[in-house]
């Protein structure tokens, strides 16, 4: 199969390694990967803050760059939900909206892509650690993706999961939210950090390296020793 | 800013802090959820009941021309005086009118939402009538001249020491601690008040069309004492609480009290469908329904969010929003707090005013997957936003969007940003936590990401080769 990776901004710019991860996993598997390199941002960004008409401008260049991609996959629930569901809303009524729903249905979350496109779940890695699983609230909520990531977990050796309490609660970050209401933000994660550390483990994974971000600056902050890795990474891991 | 959102900022960030409250409510709601969880589990298909009851709603709230109308000529047919009001103003005068052309002094008030809404008591109060709350969380929060902190549970915020001081203070009581002696305090002021007064005032959880009657639902036995006892019973309604048939209650009284509090049914539920009937020993000698409108016409033309008018104001939303469990319920200086306000009160009370609490958001949608009426709620903070940007574009932030749409339209202008960015970090390290901080938001309680040396598109093109 021929994959075409949107890779979200910040994964781009701060946390390469996930993606990097996407392609090592991808590749092993036997697949094509591709990386238009014209793409840019979904437009989440502008579109959370109500600017639905910048979003749209950066939501039609994603259409273009992804026009002719047999499959899309992404390392995000928040990006993945952002093309598949609310670039209907955001086109509802657009000259683009079939062409928006067609990019919506082809593009995929990476461990959905995984589990349910092409079926697999044992990887092959191998990663020794303790590590608890934190649910980005758009793959979750908007994505419906649960049981997936834990399916791709069970299969790595030497990892062992340990659920957080309250696991289903969002940590807080929000996208411009995070900086809007920097106080709601931080109180909502250090609810969630204690939830963490309380696991003992010694990694928090998800499929949102956006969450990580905002909860991995705050235990760095409290001089919490718990690093954060995207699900890929963990994937990746032990694969020559 | 506006001001309702330079207080929300204000009184968020203070609430934040408090670790007291944070723990107090996450205690309370962690226990309401296990109970919730368990009278879910009661229904045969909770999913499946979420979807008849949404269906049950939007078929009385597509109607509400039908069904209002059908409902209030069953309601005169028993003797009940039925009055339209336009807005808030137009019900407090209708019920101010009542209580003086029936020679009315004293007042008492069974639990309310919609008397809130209208902010009744302080009109009557000013006319010279004595009101007085029964229900007792409402009856607490009314002594420290409070509003309620939240839909169904008004003075969930206080501990029971804190209430015994409100006690001793405003009552003359004795400290005690247990709740049982507090409710026996409660109870010994409220008899007396019961039996005084001559008119009572109720909510309506549901109106059923078909019959006439409206139906109150109550843990405590006060709304049937306050509906019962004085010479006039008025109750106020919100038009979309109509549902069109009384079979249609043995869907929604379970599910209101389980999504509410976590109950499989509430005490009691009853209803009325009329003052004393000929020859009949008891009830009030005159029943008035007062039926408000208050910009709920203006949300059922919004075939957007008109889904908001299936709310049977249960609370779910707000039990388990981490926002509304962070800021507390007096924060959103709303009548009806947490998502299902952030949603409504923009359309009740002005886009622009209240729009910050649909930004006040991490889009999480926890509202939307417990909501039992199955309303879009986060989506609807989506589209909140969308129509006050579109409206009233803030001007530095709409700068903002159209250069960052611009660099985003052009692959080379991102390309350069990211390699400007990395350039720029060390800088920022120089100012980063000081007022000169332009990221001091993300930084005051959060260290920064480092952009990587080889970003993704660095590494892609080696890997290429």
């Amino acid at each position: 199969m021929k994959i075409s990776l949107f890779i979200p901004c910040y994964i781009e710019q701060c946390f390469p390694r996930a993606a990097i991860s996407v392609v090592k996993v991808l590749e092993r598997l036997g697949h094509q990967v591709l990386y238009p390199t014209a793409q840019t941002c979904c437009g989440q960004p502008a579109f959370n803050s109500g600017a639905w008409k910048q979003a749209r401008e950066i939501a039609r260049h994603a259409l273009t760059v992804f026009r002719d991609a047999e499959v899309v996959v992404t390392p995000s629930g928040s990006c993945g939900a952002m093309v598949k569901v609310f670039y209907r809303e955001l086109f509802h009524g657009e000259p683009e909206y079939q062409e928006a729903c067609a990019l919506g249905d082809k593009t995929w979350e990476f461990s959905s892509f995984l589990v349910n496109k092409l079926g697999v779940s044992d990887l092959g890695a191998t990663f020794q650690a303790r590590v608890t699983f934190h649910d980005g609230c758009h793959g979750l909520r908007e994505l419906h993706v649960r049981t997936e990531p834990r399916t791709l977990l069970a299969k790595v050796r030497g990892l062992e999961l340990v659920e957080m309490a309250a696991r289903d609660t969002c940590c807080g970050f929000g996208g411009t939210f995070a900086v809007k209401f920097p106080m709601i933000s931080s109180a909502m994660g250090e609810a969630k950090c204690s939830a963490i550390l309380e696991t003992k483990a010694d990694y928090v994974i998800s499929l949102d390296s956006s969450c990580l971000m905002h909860l991995q600056g705050m235990f760095d902050q409290q001089r919490a020793p718990m690093r954060s890795l995207h699900l890929a990474e963990v994937l990746a891991s032990g694969l020559s | 800013m506006s001001r309702p959102s330079q207080s929300f900022t204000a009184g968020a960030t203070e609430l934040c802090q408090d670790l007291d409250h944070r723990q107090r409510i996450q205690t309370a709601m962690g226990n309401y959820e296990i109970k919730r969880d368990e009278n879910k589990a009661r229904f045969l298909n909770w999913g499946e009941a979420r979807a008849a009851a949404a269906a049950v709603k939007d078929e009385a709230v597509n109607h509400l021309d039908k069904y209002l109308t059908q409902f209030a000529e069953r309601l005169a047919a028993r003797g009940t005086t039925v009055h339209w009001a336009r807005d808030a103003r137009e019900a407090r005068e209708i019920i101010a009118n009542i209580a003086r052309e029936a020679s009315v002094r004293r007042i008492i008030k069974s639990k309310s939402m919609t008397t809130e809404e209208i902010h009744l008591n302080e009109h009557l109060a000013e006319q010279g009538y004595d009101v007085f709350e029964s229900d007792l969380g409402e009856f607490i929060v009314q002594l420290r001249h409070e509003p309620p902190y939240h839909l169904v549970f008004p003075s969930m915020h206080l501990t029971r020491h804190q209430i015994s001081d409100t006690f001793a203070e405003k009552l003359g009581s004795a400290r005690v601690t247990e709740p049982e002696e507090l409710t026996l305090i409660a109870r010994r002021v409220m008899r007396e008040k019961f039996c005084q007064a001559d008119m009572g005032i109720s909510g309506v959880n549901f109106g059923i069309a078909e019959t006439g009657m409206i139906s109150v639902t109550e843990n405590e036995g006060n709304a049937r004492l306050t509906t019962a006892l004085p010479r006039v019973h008025v109750a106020l309604m919100g038009i979309e609480k109509i549902l069109p048939r009384l079979d249609d209650l043995a869907l929604f009284w379970p599910m209101l009290a389980t999504a509410g509090a976590g109950q499989p049914m509430t005490c009691y539920n009853s209803l009325f469908a009329g003052p004393r009937q000929a020859g009949e020993p008891d009830g009030p000698e005159q029943f008035h329904v007062v039926l408000l409108d208050n910009g709920r016409t203006a949300m059922l033309a919004d075939a957007e969010q008109r889904d908001s008018l299936r709310c049977i104001r249960c609370g779910a939303c707000l039990n388990v929003c981490p926002v509304f469990r962070n800021v507390g319920g007096h924060t959103y200086g709303t009548v009806y707090g947490g998502p299902i306000g952030s949603v409504i009160t923009p359309h009740l009370r002005g886009l622009q005013e209240w729009t910050h609490l649909s930004f006040a958001s991490s889009l999480c949608g926890a509202c939307t997957e417990v909501c039992p009426v199955k309303i879009d709620l986060a989506h609807h903070l989506l589209r909140n936003r969308r129509n006050a940007v579109g409206q009233k574009p803030p001007l530095l932030e709409n700068l903002i969007w159209s250069g960052f749409a611009c660099a985003m339209r052009h692959p080379w202008i991102y390309r350069v940003g990211a390699r400007l960015a990395r350039l720029l970090q060390p800088w920022h390290n120089l100012v980063k936590g000081s007022a000169l901080d332009p990221f001091r938001a993300w930084t005051r309680t959060r260290a920064t990401p480092k952009i990587a040396g080889q970003t993704f598109s660095d590494w892609w093109e080696r890997h290429r080769a």
